[in-house]
């Protein structure tokens, strides 16, 4: 996203995490233009920090689902953040917050129709 | 009443014990499978073992016939996705959740989760309530009604010291219910004289508490011994 032009916040517990952003360029994150805010995901003043308020888009992308399905609730409701999506694991869970309104992308939903489109391809053969 | 209970740590099990005595139908889900294996062994066919925040297994633990659900994981997000599932896509009519950081329960009031409890804020009401700021006492807030009822120990020499109740010049929105007077209480006429040492009881709208607590301290500048 930030080489696309766009101006990038990332928000993580870990403040080592910034070297994963950093991977594979000999430039730092912030000299790229990117900003990193050390934090957990329901800690408002971390949100704010990050600069939620201004944000036109929020990714929920922790490693929890239920995590990232009540802090893209709160980007929506509180912060009134126009687009805002949410990586959730299970699918259940995905399809009904997808049904109540909440853009959810399931990667295990999108792994099974590769491998299901694969298998079918295999079958053609 | 069926109840399902989420968290089988020493709140939820200690609830499934109380509920199943006083003759509630209780399941207690549990994800981790020692602490399964453990609540299990009293519990039996009462506890299932999963992660509770699964729809399949809230499903089977027959969520759709239950009356009430009671998130108690030490995990607030799951607390809160475990009572938004259970309201709105399955329709259970009482929710209950723990609250494990005091900070989160902006995000249960955004999400529309309650009650919440919150131990740590309990803890910390019981503490004001022995350690009482400016002789207050909360004794009950109706946030919703933006009512509360306080409790006020009226200071040697302030204003309402040897004052009628009618004469207190109150502001609008407050009124006295009750006095306690030497280990007794009563409810006070417009005549009734107010004494150094009593307890008042007050019913009044939000906000209203310092110009209220004003009229019951010592005046301003002056030892509260004098």
């Amino acid at each position: 996203m930030l080489s696309e032009g766009h101006e990038v916040s990332v928000l993580d517990e870990d403040p080592e995490a910034i070297a994963l952003l950093e991977k594979g360029s000999d430039r730092s994150w912030e000299d790229m233009g990117g900003s990193f805010t050390v934090g957990t995901a329901l800690e408002i003043d971390a949100l704010i920090e990050a600069g939620i308020e201004r944000a036109d888009a929020f990714v929920a992308s922790t490693d929890g689902d239920n995590t990232n399905l009540v802090i893209a609730q709160i980007a929506k409701r509180r912060f009134n953040v126009p687009k805002v999506v949410c990586r959730v694991l299970d699918p259940a869970r995905a399809e009904w917050y997808r049904e109540q309104g909440l853009e959810t992308i399931c990667p295990t939903k999108t792994a099974i129709e590769l491998v299901e489109a694969a298998l079918r391809e295999e079958a053609s053969v | 009443m069926y109840i399902i209970i989420v968290g089988a740590g020493k709140v939820g099990w200690n609830l499934a014990r109380e509920l199943l005595d006083k003759g509630n139908e209780v399941t207690v889900i549990e994800s981790d499978p020692a602490r399964y294996a453990t609540v299990e062994e009293e519990m039996e066919h009462a506890v299932h073992y999963g992660d509770g925040s699964e729809l399949w297994v809230l499903e089977r633990a027959g969520i759709e016939r239950a009356d009430m659900v009671i998130a108690v994981t030490g995990d607030d997000e799951d607390n809160i996705l475990i009572c938004q599932v259970a309201r709105e896509k399955y329709g259970v009519e009482r929710v209950i959740s723990r609250c494990n950081n005091p900070r989160n329960l902006q995000h249960f009031e955004l999400l529309g989760i309650k009650p919440v409890v919150s131990a740590t804020d309990l803890i910390l009401r019981l503490i004001e309530h022995e350690v009482p700021r400016y002789g207050m006492i909360h004794l009950l807030d109706l946030p919703t009604e933006r009512l509360e009822i306080i409790e006020v120990e009226v200071a040697p020499g302030s204003p309402a010291d040897g004052t009628a109740v009618k004469d207190l010049g109150l502001p609008d929105g407050s009124l006295v219910i009750s006095i306690l007077r030497d280990g007794t209480g009563f409810v006070p006429l417009a005549d009734s004289v107010i004494e150094a040492g009593d307890e008042v009881l007050l019913v009044l709208d939000t906000g209203l508490e310092e110009r209220i607590t004003a009229r019951f301290s010592a005046p301003q500048g002056q030892p509260e011994a004098a």
